[in-house]
Parts: C-alpha cells; sequence; structure tokens
C-alpha cells in the first residue's frame, strides 16, 4: 500500500539530517513586492525553529527519494541498508515547499537525493522541482540543490539558473578514505565538478558586452560537507583539506559532520557517539583559517597525532603556546595582532580599533564591547591594567581548562 | 524647573524626536527633563506633561545618520529609560560627534545593547510568526492570521519585511503590541493590543511530523536549542510541544540504534551490485595513441600532486605539430579547466606568440609537470615550484608525448622545462635564445617561461623583457619555416 505524504515526510526527512547545513543567508537579495508571488532573501538567513540537537532547521530539507544505487558504508541510504524507502513525486515537493513557505516555517528548500536510475536522471528531476518553484509558482524563497558529480553540465548549468546555492560532498577528507568508504564515488570527479563550478560561478560574475547586469547563477555559490570520525584522518588532515577546498574552489563553507550512529548501520564502521566536540574544535580553527589570519600550519602545529585540543578552543591553545607574542597592547597593537587574542571576536576587534582613536581603552571599556575580561585579561595591557605574573604563570592553562567531573561516590 | 515628557510609547520615533527637538533647541539639560512612558506608569504623580518651549527660529538640528538608525531601533525597547538614555546621547553629540564611534563609552554600550535587543526581537519575530490560514472557500486570495508575543515595541518596524516577502496572501499578525494586516494594496498597521486568536491549521501536522525527523538523537544538545529558541516562545509554536518527547526518548533510541545487529542487505542490493559488474566499461582508445595516453594520465598517482590538484592538465594540439611547447606546470585557471596555458600566462603567451606571427592552433602545448602545486592561503592558492623528484617522475609523460608526436622543435619555457628536457643544470641566460641540439631528430630552443613578465614590477622593464620574448619567439617561427623547407628539400630530393 502506498504511504501517505505525512510517512513519506517522515522517512524523507529522516533520511535527509545527516546533511549538515541549513543556511539560507549571504545569497542576492530579492522578493516579491513588485513581481508578485511569494518569497523573499534578504541577505542575513532566518532560522525558523531549533531541533533538541541544537541545529538550526532554516530550509525544508528532504530527499526527493532515499532508494539509491550506490553503497557508500557512512550514509544511511545506502543499498545495502535496510531503512524504510519512500519517494516523493516532484509535484509533491513543490507543494510542501510553498505550503511550509507560506507559514512562515521556513526560508526555502534543500533539496537531495538518493541516486536512482542514473545521475543525470536524478540531477533531472531535482532540476524539475527548482524549475516549477522559479517559473511556475514565481517562488522567490532560497533554494539550495546538492548536486550530483557526474550529471551533465547542461543539467548543473540550469540547476544554477534556480537555485541560490549549489553543493557537492567531498564527504571524507582523504581519497583513500572516500575510495575505502564510497566505492562507487571518484575524488578526482568531485574535484573536478567544483572546479567547472567555480569557473561557471566566474564566468556569470562578469559582466557581458551587452549589458552591465550580471547573469544570476548560484549567487550564494557553492558549498561541500566532510564526515568526521568515521575514517582515521586526523585534524590536520582535515584542516589541510578544507584549505585547499576553499582556495581552489572558491566555497561558501564547509561542513563537518560529525559520524553519527545510523539506523541499520554497515558493519564497516565503528558505532561510536558522534565526537561532537571535536567537531566544533574544526569548526573554530575553520573560522580562525577563514576570518582570523591563520594558517593551517599554526593550528596544528605541536598538537600530538595532529589533532586540536578537546579542552581549549583552537586560539586559546595556541595563545598558550606562543607566549612570546604576548601581552598585546589594546590600545597600539595592529589588527592583525588584535585578532589573534582569546576572547577577541571580529567585532570587538573593529569596535576596538574605532573606540580607540578617541581615548585610551581601559579593561572596563573592553568588557563594555561584550568581551570576557577573565579570558583577555592575561593576554593584553590597557590603560591601567597590565598581566604582570598573571601572564607568566606556568599554571596558565589550568585557569581556562574545563574543571575536572567530579567522582560521585557510591 | 523639571518638564515632564508623557509619551505613548509604543515605538513612534516621531513623539519622541519631536519633544527631544524642542528640548536641545531651548539648551534644556538632560537632568531637568523627567521622560515618562505612558504605558508604563500610568497616572502615579497625575502625569501631566508640561507645555514645551517655545520652536526656536531655524530649528533643524543636525545630527549623524548612524544616531537616527540607533534612536529608531532604541525607542522600540521596553525599557522605560530609553526616552532618557537617548536624550542624553543626543545632548552629548552636540558636543562629541564622534561619541557614538566610542563604543566602549557606558552610555553609547548601553543604547547599543537595547538597540541589539530590539533587533534581535524583530528577528526572532520573522523567525517565529507562524502562520494559519483560514479558509475562505469564495475568497481570490489566500488568508492567513498569526499570533505573535514580541518583547518591545516592534510590529511597525518588522511588517514591511512580511509584505515583501508574503505579497501573494492576504495575512493579518495580531500581537499584545499592536497588529499588522496586509490585503495586497495596503500594509495596515495599529499600535493597539490584539486578543489571540483560536486557529487551527492542518498544516500543522505535517510540519511537526518534519520537525520531529529532522532531529538527530544522537546529538542531543538542549541548551544549544534553548539559547537561539528560548522557552518564551515555545507557547506559540506548534513544533514545540512535540521536545519535552524527543528529548526525554532520546537516549534509549540511540542505545536501540547501537544494539541492533546490522542486518543482511535486501535482495535489491545484491541486483545492483550484479548490475554494476555487468555494467560495459567505457572502451578504451586505441593503444600508442595521444588519445591513449592522455586517458592513461588522467589516472596519474606517480607522485603525491595528484591528491590535492583538481586533475591532470595534459598537453594540447595537432598530433603532428611540428613545434611543441614545454611550460613549468599548470596553474590555478588550468587546474580548474583541465587545459593547458589558458590563465594570464597563457594570456601573455597567447599575446607573444600572435605578434611573432606563430598560430596556436599548429602547436603543441604541454608542461614539465602536469598537476598544479600550490599552497592554499585564504581564498587563493599559491604557486609553488615542483621539485625535481615531482620533475623526474613526471619526465615519463612528457617522453612519451615527444616520442608520440614527434616534432622538430622542442622550445622550453623556463628552467623547470629546460630541467625536463636535458637535466641540464646551465642558468638559464646561457642557454636562452639560440637552437641547440636535443637529440639527433630535433631542436631544442630556449626562453623564458611567460608567468616571469607577470612578475617583473618595473613597468620599462616589463616592456623590454617582453619585446625579447617576442623576439624570441620570432627566432622559433624562422626556425620553423627553416624546418619545413628543408623537409620540402629533402622530400623533392
Amino acid at each position: 500500500m502506498k504511504k501517505s505524504l505525512k510517512e513519506r515526510l517522515a522517512v524523507l526527512s529522516d533520511a535527509a539530517k545527516y546533511d549538515a547545513s541549513c543556511a539560507s543567508s549571504g545569497t542576492a537579495k530579492r522578493d516579491s513586492s513588485k513581481s508578485g508571488g511569494l518569497g523573499s532573501t534578504e541577505g542575513a538567513g532566518i532560522c525558523h525553529a531549533y531541533a533538541p540537537d541544537g541545529r538550526c532547521i532554516s530550509l525544508l530539507k528532504i530527499l526527493l527519494t532515499n532508494f539509491c544505487i550506490y553503497d557508500c558504508a557512512y550514509c544511511i541510504n545506502r543499498s545495502s541498508s535496510n531503512v524504510e524507502r519512500a519517494r516523493f513525486s516532484v509535484e509533491e515537493v513543490v507543494w510542501l515547499t510553498l505550503e511550509f513557505y507560506r507559514r512562515n516555517y521556513i526560508e526555502g528548500l534543500f533539496l537531495s537525493s538518493g541516486i536512482i536510475r542514473s545521475s543525470d536522471h536524478t540531477m533531472e528531476q531535482m532540476v524539475r522541482v527548482a524549475r516549477e518553484l522559479r517559473t511556475v509558482h514565481n517562488f522567490r524563497g532560497y533554494i539550495h540543490l546538492k548536486t550530483i558529480p557526474e550529471a551533465s553540465p547542461q543539467l548543473i548549468e540550469e540547476a544554477g539558473l534556480y537555485a541560490d546555492r549549489l553543493s557537492i560532498n567531498i564527504e571524507l577528507p582523504t581519497d583513500t578514505g572516500i575510495t575505502r568508504f564510497a566505492p562507487e564515488k571518484r575524488p578526482a570527479n568531485i574535484r573536478r565538478s567544483m572546479g567547472e563550478l567555480r569557473l561557471k560561478i566566474e564566468a556569470a560574475g562578469e559582466p557581458t558586452l551587452q549589458t552591465k547586469k550580471r547573469k544570476r547563477f548560484v549567487p550564494a555559490g557553492q558549498s561541500t560537507q566532510m564526515i568526521v570520525g568515521a575514517d582515521g584522518a586526523d585534524d590536520a588532515a582535515i584542516l589541510g583539506t578544507s584549505a585547499r577546498l576553499y582556495g581552489s574552489y572558491d566555497l561558501k563553507r564547509v561542513y563537518y559532520s560529525a559520524f553519527s550512529p545510523i539506523p541499520d548501520s554497515s558493519k564497516n564502521l565503528p558505532l561510536i557517539k558522534p565526537p561532537l566536540m571535536r567537531e566544533h574544535r574544526l569548526y573554530q580553527a575553520d573560522w580562525l583559517y577563514r576570518f582570523y589570519g591563520f594558517s593551517v600550519p599554526e593550528i596544528v602545529e605541536g598538537r600530538p597525532g595532529g589533532m586540536l585540543d578537546l579542552d581549549l578552543d583552537p586560539k586559546l591553545a595556541w595563545a598558550l603556546a606562543n607566549r612570546q607574542h604576548f601581552p598585546v597592547d589594546i590600545n597600539r597593537a595592529d589588527r592583525e595582532m588584535l585578532l589573534r587574542v582569546p576572547g577577541l571576536g571580529t567585532k570587538a576587534v573593529k569596535s576596538i580599533l574605532s573606540s580607540r582613536i578617541h581615548r585610551r581603552l581601559r579593561l572596563e571599556d573592553v568588557k563594555r564591547l561584550g568581551v570576557s575580561i577573565r579570558k583577555v585579561q592575561p593576554f593584553v595591557t590597557a590603560e591601567g591594567w597590565s598581566p604582570r605574573r598573571l601572564a607568566e604563570r606556568a599554571d596558565l592553562r589550568s585557569l581556562f581548562e574545563p574543571k575536572p567531573q567530579q567522582l560521585s561516590l557510591l | 524647573m523639571i518638564h515632564r515628557a508623557v509619551l505613548k510609547g509604543r515605538g513612534d520615533f516621531a513623539e519622541w524626536r519631536h519633544r527631544a527637538r524642542a528640548f536641545l533647541i531651548a539648551g534644556i539639560e538632560p537632568q531637568a527633563i523627567d521622560w515618562q512612558d505612558a504605558s508604563m506608569e500610568a497616572g502615579l504623580f497625575g502625569s501631566e506633561e508640561t507645555p514645551l518651549p517655545p520652536p526656536a527660529e531655524g530649528n533643524a538640528i543636525p545630527v549623524p545618520a548612524a544616531f537616527i538608525d540607533l534612536a529608531t531601533a532604541v525607542v522600540c525597547h521596553s525599557d522605560p529609560g530609553r526616552f532618557d538614555l537617548l536624550y542624553r546621547l543626543l545632548w552629548r553629540l552636540a558636543r562629541e560627534r564622534e561619541l557614538l564611534q566610542v563604543r566602549a563609552d557606558e552610555e553609547v554600550a548601553r543604547a547599543r545593547l537595547m538597540e541589539k535587543s530590539v533587533r534581535r526581537d524583530s528577528h526572532k519575530m520573522t523567525a517565529f510568526v507562524r502562520f494559519r490560514e483560514i479558509a475562505l472557500p469564495a475568497a481570490a486570495r489566500r488568508s492567513f492570521v498569526a499570533w505573535f508575543e514580541p518583547d518591545h515595541h516592534i510590529v511597525a518596524r518588522t511588517a514591511p519585511f512580511f509584505q515583501r516577502r508574503f505579497n501573494d496572501m492576504d495575512w493579518v499578525i495580531a500581537t499584545p503590541r499592536g497588529t499588522a494586516a496586509w490585503d495586497g494594496d495596503r500594509l495596515t498597521l495599529s499600535d493597539e493590543p490584539a486578543v489571540k486568536p483560536e486557529i487551527s491549521d492542518d498544516a500543522d501536522e505535517l510540519w511537526r511530523t518534519y520537525y520531529a525527523n529532522i532531529f538527530n538523537p544522537a546529538r542531543l544538545k538542549v541548551k544549544a536549542m534553548q539559547a537561539e529558541m528560548p522557552k518564551k516562545y515555545w507557547k506559540n509554536l506548534p513544533e514545540a510541544s512535540l521536545i519535552p518527547g524527543l528529548i526525554a526518548d532520546a537516549e534509549a533510541r540511540v542505545l536501540a540504534m547501537a544494539k541492533r545487529q546490522a542486518s543482511e542487505p535486501l535482495a535489491f542490493h545484491d541486483r545492483l551490485q550484479a548490475a554494476a559488474r555487468a555494467a560495459p566499461i567505457e572502451p578504451l582508445p586505441p593503444a600508442g595513441t595521444l588519445e591513449a595516453l592522455r586517458t592513461e594520465a588522467r589516472g596519474c598517482t606517480r607522485c603525491p600532486l595528484h591528491c590535492k590538484a583538481t586533475q591532470t592538465v595534459f598537453g594540447e594540439g595537432p598530433e603532428n605539430a611540428a613545434v611543441m611547447f614545454v611550460g613549468e606546470q599548470p596553474g590555478d585557471q588550468e587546474d580548474l579547466a583541465g587545459r593547458p596555458f589558458i590563465g594570464p600566462a597563457g594570456k601573455v603567451f597567447d599575446a607573444a606568440i600572435t605578434e611573432a606571427g606563430l598560430d596556436r592552433r599548429r602547436l603543441y602545448v604541454t608542461n614539465a609537470v602536469k598537476h598544479f602545486k600550490y599552497e592554499p592561503r585564504g581564498k587563493r592558492r599559491i604557486h609553488q615550484k615542483p621539485n625535481m623528484g615531482e620533475v623526474q617522475q613526471c619526465r615519463w609523460w612528457l617522453a612519451r608525448e615527444i616520442d608520440l608526436i614527434r616534432p622538430k622543435l622542442v622550445v622550453a619555457l623556463g628552467a623547470t622545462a629546460y630541467a625536463a628536457l636535458t637535466d641540464g643544470r646551465e642558468k638559464l641566460g646561457d642557454v636562452r635564445g639560440r637552437a641547440m641540439t636535443l637529440d639527433t631528430n630535433r631542436l631544442l630552443f630556449v626562453t623564458v617561461h611567460p608567468s616571469y613578465l607577470l612578475r617583473i614590477p618595473d613597468a620599462r622593464k616589463s616592456q623590454d623583457e617582453n619585446r625579447r620574448f617576442v623576439a624570441d619567439l620570432a627566432v622559433v617561427g624562422d626556425l620553423m619555416r627553416g624546418l619545413a623547407s628543408s623537409q620540402e628539400k629533402s622530400m623533392a630530393g
């Protein structure tokens, strides 16, 4: 008997939850006030709900189908798994997206799919959803499509006209990992698809001879996801791969997804608690690389086994290992050095730079910018403040480490 | 004398501005004004307003645009002290023009906090409003109603967002701090408290299904959820009543997942695997051709560079080209597109050969190393020179290319290409610009790599070097013509 829409929604959203991305930000601004129709995107994304796993729900994240001819060991939808299978029609996905959007549950759609019949067949179905939303229903909300590396360039081209973001998952940080756990996927094809997409996005960004207006093509760029903890790759390898992906393909984001046990899991993979803290540290390191001027070798230098410190955030760990650079003078240091002070974020640094033109800053002033004084005080000097002995304490690290868990008595 | 200003206090910037302007022009100090919020403290001391000072001549007061932005937000805050704080800032701004840039100032920081709180409330409104449909069978447009409870007076400032977004439907957002409504033509606003409507919508059940299933029980992080979706919003969110149950069952669900042994795959899987094994492999090009070599090179793993590069960038040009150009390695653009000499250096190369009268379509162009070697730096890739080991490994391909193309003349662009072709360690300057023998069948000519020309900072020197490069290529052109005529002669003879 055919499953009801609600039953299939349950199966196909359960199957989609291992994709970490839910971003709806960074795309072109548009709305429906002049064009009519439904929807808008205004730069910043909106999270319409949060699940108890702490993740934001911004998009309707579903699969078109969870039937799949691939057998990737880490994936809930692999062909050898016995999970319940279901599929939506193109019309059903379009209907769900519009009805959810009208009730302000979501910012738009993140559509992915198991691979059925062929890469092109699957990609074509996904493109049809996006095309109908845009051209038939005049939908102006956010669309993220997962693309299939082997799909034909024409389909990717068309997908890019309707979607705000396209993504191809790199899945695992090393080529050997991919070959081992995703036997049907080719790391070289994944990289080539990302490269082609970058070239297409750049070509669309060039003004044409006829008009100054640029073609709208994947305005929110491309992203990818890496699973952490399924293979043996260390943090240094993972961050090295991220840096290469950012540099090579102009990715807007690399998502890290702590490998999480899945129903009917493959025998080849550990059933472990997902390494959530490791995932968190990787995101912090990723930020240091992208916004704070750190290189990957600096971040992982001297770390045993190439693994980040789980107890301390990577910036604090770096500062403690490089005490010769501190204390930093809040009133004189340049931006690059202020960004390296634990506890100072990009916004706080900006505020410090604009405030100190007009007056010399004291620690209290820095506190008013929303900065944790406990965290910054050993690393900075300010008007009326010098850390003196605090900065030289051998046990400085212990001030920041999480308190040891007290043993309970029986 | 104490001036008393009594404001309705429902987020209307104009009512504060009107009074503040009059006070400021009259030079009334902040301490001398008692700002009251009628919605908060009705009639403790008979909150009669004192008459405003009479309007003075030329009453336009210049203030930074940033202050207007700040004040329009802060006025929406529910803190009764907001009017006083804003007036204090306005008062000080007349003397300290740059005050707002001093984010560390106590009053500026307080106002910024209020502003942030208003913006956050407004943002949460765009996130947590839930429309429910009212069925009106005869209506041309669909109708929706929502109930929301904001912390501050933000309905008017947030309503345009909904107008821009939900254009093709009628909607009403009712709140205890006012109402907004849209009918396709007009946005209607009111700041009077509304009553909570009781409506149900079947779509809520689908949304709850989605919410329950997108949750991953193996990653319980309740605090992270509550930081962004505080409990105060839960009562108006249809999905929120599921939360306690999802949290309570999470651990048991994960344990059950772990206990279950991996099951045997269904027949569906075996059929797929068999089909994949039986799938015809794409026919390879005939062995010994350039096409076969190119296909083979695609999978090259002779050195570790392949792991970091996008793809092998093989040579390009006619199979019977008389002249082969050998560069160093592909760059960023070449790596992405899979074709040699198409990036910035390729453009210099193309311009120079054209100027020298050569036709790229008749040349075979390749590189000593076929994968891009680089270091990532932020959003860019910094070119790195290939080491001798990498050049040695890749020479295998270069030798095959020469064997198959059989060029009469090989042009080395730069030192790496020269070393790859000859093992020669001479300085480039010592071998540049004259024809040498490569082996019994062909000549070698050495010049600089076009990327060298891109790196010369001095414009004069860059021009000179460019001219020299074109002159070298003109020699290549002469050599080509010489080779062609000698070939004709030998054929005629």
